[in-house]
């Protein structure tokens, strides 16, 4: 109180805005705000703190600092640690990268591979991207891009023909997700539009497929395809496996996409189909320029959400005994050099997976929010 | 303008007519996929003849030859028949959803709540969890736990004691005591029986006060107290007919108690945790979604905030949480199948695994497995439509 004395005398209403208390703004605010603002708050920040201390140093131990990088075999992974197992053997993931990037793909061959990851970054990019001169042009790449990379990875018409059995790891993985994302979309919207259609018979047909390929777990279809598919073909066909998964694959997605679209379809207010019959579009010409485009955006987060899932079922090609990038860590874990580093592989796989799926994910979050055009 | 002419060509007329339209596209639709159908029987007919086998059931109930090492419900033996293993498998199934559903909600629920905390720390633990779970495959979830459980933990001589020298586990499983039950023991039954129903009476009855005086009895503590008190009576009365059979370190494994099996503590786990993520994260909207005006007319009306909760909130985001927590239940479901790849003996392991090898009739048992699961999702998604059409909001 003794200081105001010594302070200038103001005006009533002149006095200077002071600065906020300390204790409210700053670090010192967001910590009082967001970690300390009850008792209750104070004991969930300190059993937090707790947990992360015991979690987090041995992890990064583990995960990092005790971790080595290059040897030839675990025992000289663990010869090189301060105690056997001790830490991460990252050797392990580094000498059989390339076995799990490109399976038994011929080594002369591989820069086919290569191509094929590059096309397919630029298409999708070049599908994305809103504001990309020439955007018509790189849509219809991004369309034909299935077909250009079956026909990089399989070869023929001027390429040396690589078997399918060839096919492995990383490169497997993303060519069962790839067609099954790519050729689900245009099949699913058909089914989810047959669904709607007020002709009984094609609705029945549609329910019926959809509601039977959601009702069974993926694996039972793909034992499907691997046991008794040749049997619905003409005597004598025979049919690659993989194509037999892909086609699986294909169906299984589409089914999840028809039940997404058809949400979008009835989001859309009856006013839409009003008026474009009101303007005399036929039923195509309506779908195609007024019904589809605002349907199709609302669904958006639901049909990268189906990717997604996607994309993580391919993994299940392994019980099968298809060799993707799981199924082939697996097969090396064997390996008597490496025996029992089930932990390396596991994490590398699980950091594969949720770089692809994260980025999916926060993508699809931000095409929402920039096609968001409601209030 | 000159309006074009109609053709006299009487089938474009008939196409450009809409409602004979739809009836010659219906009819070509049906056409194709009855052809379809009939090329495929067809096909099936001829292929199945090629190889000498014929389409039939009787396989059922021939001896299955192979061992199911988790049975807990059913007599079996590898003399007993594929029907009885189908069975077997079946019921792991059931088993396995059961536990997984429960285990899933009350993680979920946790993590949802977390991560909805005003603590930026608790909510930020719970988001990278649920983040990094959820991106992540679900196979890869299940091999790596089982991977964890088989190789870390110790063998059975050495096992953790987890709790009051009860508990073990081991890379053979997680023993845990069994109940014994004897003589009076269903009396004990009975009493706990009738307990729930006297619950459940005092519920609707603590219900109807409620709507008609605003008088609200503390339900769940009187709940509980019935619970808890009368089959306790009963189980004293009777001259306590229960005992616990504890697990006991005998030689090279465990006697006695009861074991939960490395590949079930695995797939519990995996599925649990990773359909968790996906629930915390309907919960979470599920609440968000409660608009803040119905807290804060809440407040107006006088109600204390837990009675906000109980009242208000929780009400209102169940009639949106449910729906997809039910679809959460069938995925899981649906994914306990992948139980194959650690050998956990699920209906798809049984019958749609050894029993197709060994008896090679891919057609039967499969087609057995997808009725199954088919019969098992109808169920779950008619419980849940008659659910929602329960709880729905009536507009007025």
């Amino acid at each position: 109180m003794s200081d105001t004395s010594t302070n200038p005398r103001y005006a009533p209403g002149t006095h200077p805005d002071l600065p906020p208390p300390v204790r409210t703004t700053g670090i010192v605010g967001w910590i009082r705000a967001n970690l300390l603002s009850s008792p209750l708050n104070v004991a969930l920040t300190l059993l937090s703190i707790w947990f992360l201390w015991t979690i987090l140093p041995p992890s990064i131990h583990w995960l990092f600092t005790g971790a080595i990088w290059t040897a030839v075999d675990r025992k000289e992974c663990w010869a090189l640690m301060d105690a056997p197992r001790d830490a991460a053997c990252w050797a392990f993931i580094r000498g059989s990268f390339e076995l799990f990037v490109y399976g038994w793909y011929p080594e002369p061959e591989r820069w086919r591979v290569n191509l094929t990851f590059i096309l397919f970054i630029a298409a999708i990019v070049g599908g994305l991207r809103e504001n990309i001169p020439g955007k018509k042009y790189w849509l219809i790449f991004a369309a034909a891009y299935p077909f250009i990379a079956a026909w990089l990875l399989l070869g023929g018409f001027g390429l040396e023909p690589v078997g399918t059995n060839k096919l492995g790891g990383i490169l497997l993985t993303l060519v069962v997700a790839v067609t099954g994302i790519a050729f689900s979309l245009p099949l699913g919207i058909a089914l989810a539009l047959g669904r709607r259609s007020n002709l009984p018979a094609l609705r029945g047909v549609c329910v019926i497929f959809i509601e039977f390929i959601r009702g069974v777990p993926l694996i039972t279809l793909l034992f499907v395809a691997s046991t008794m598919l040749t049997y619905f073909l003409p005597p004598g066909s025979t049919f690659d496996l993989l194509m037999r998964v892909l086609i699986m694959v294909t169906l299984f997605a589409s089914a999840y996409i028809a039940e997404v679209v058809r949400g979008g379809l009835q989001g859309l207010s009856s006013g839409q189909y009003e008026a474009a019959d009101s303007l005399g579009l036929s039923y195509w010409k309506a779908h195609r320029l007024v019904i589809l485009p605002q349907a199709l955006k609302i669904s958006i987060p639901g049909i990268v959400n189906t990717f997604i899932g996607s994309f993580k079922d391919s993994t299940l090609v392994l019980i099968i005994g298809m060799m993707d990038i799981l199924g082939l860590g697996r097969a090396r874990l064997n390996d008597p050099e490496w025996l029992g580093l089930a932990p390396e592989l596991y994490i590398f796989i699980s950091l594969f997976f949720f770089i692809s799926c994260f980025s999916m994910s926060r993508y699809s979050l931000s095409l929402e929010k920039k096609l968001h055009t409601g209030h | 303008m000159q309006p074009t002419p109609s053709t006299s060509n009487p089938l474009l007329r008939l196409w450009r007519n809409q409602e004979s339209r739809g009836v010659i596209i219906q009819i070509i639709t049906m056409a194709v996929v009855f052809a379809l159908l009939a090329a495929i029987a067809r096909n099936v007919v001829i292929n199945l003849e090629a190889v000498g086998k014929e389409f039939s059931f009787g396989f059922l109930l021939w001896p299955a030859a192979y061992d199911i090492g988790f049975s807990p419900f059913l007599e079996y033996t590898n003399k007993s028949t594929h029907l009885r293993a189908g069975v077997v498998g079946l019921l792991n199934t059931l088993l396995i959803a059961f536990w997984g559903c429960i285990l899933a909600t009350l993680v979920g629920f946790i993590l949802g709540i977390m991560r909805l905390s005003s603590n930026w720390l608790v909510s930020k633990i719970s988001y990278v969890y649920v983040e990094f779970m959820r991106n992540v495959p679900i196979l890869i979830h299940i091999l790596a736990i089982y991977a964890l459980v088989v190789t870390l933990l110790p063998p059975a001589k050495k096992a953790l004691n987890v709790g009051a020298d009860a508990f073990f586990l081991s890379n053979r499983g997680f023993y845990v005591p069994s109940p014994v039950f004897e003589g009076g023991a269903t009396i004990v039954g009975v009493v706990l029986l009738i307990s729930i129903a006297l619950v459940y009476f005092f519920k609707r009855w603590a219900r109807r006060v409620q709507d008609d005086t605003g008088k609200i009895y503390p339900v769940l503590w009187i709940s509980l107290g019935i619970l808890v008190a009368l089959p306790g009576l009963a189980f004293i009365a009777t001259g306590m007919p229960i005992s616990w059979d504890v697990p006991v370190l005998k030689g090279f494994n465990f006697k006695g108690g009861m074991a939960i099996k490395p590949e079930f503590l695995a797939l519990w786990l995996a599925l649990s945790l990773y359909t968790a993520c996906f629930i915390a994260e309907i919960v979470r909207a599920g609440i968000l979604a409660v608009s803040h005006g119905q807290t804060e007319a809440a407040f107006a009306l006088g109600l204390r905030p837990n009675r906000t909760l109980q009242l208000i909130i929780i009400p209102q985001a169940l009639r949106i949480i449910i729906p997809p927590l039910c679809s959460q239940y069938l995925n899981l479901t649906k994914n306990s199948s992948l139980a194959i790849a650690i050998g956990y003996m699920d209906i798809t392991a049984t019958l749609g695994g050894i029993s197709l090898m060994q008896t090679g009739k891919e057609m039967e048992t499969m087609l057995i497995v997808m009725g199954v699961y088919l019969v098992i999702s109808l169920l779950i998604s008619s419980f849940m439509n008659w659910f929602n059409h329960r709880i729905k909001l009536t507009e007025r």
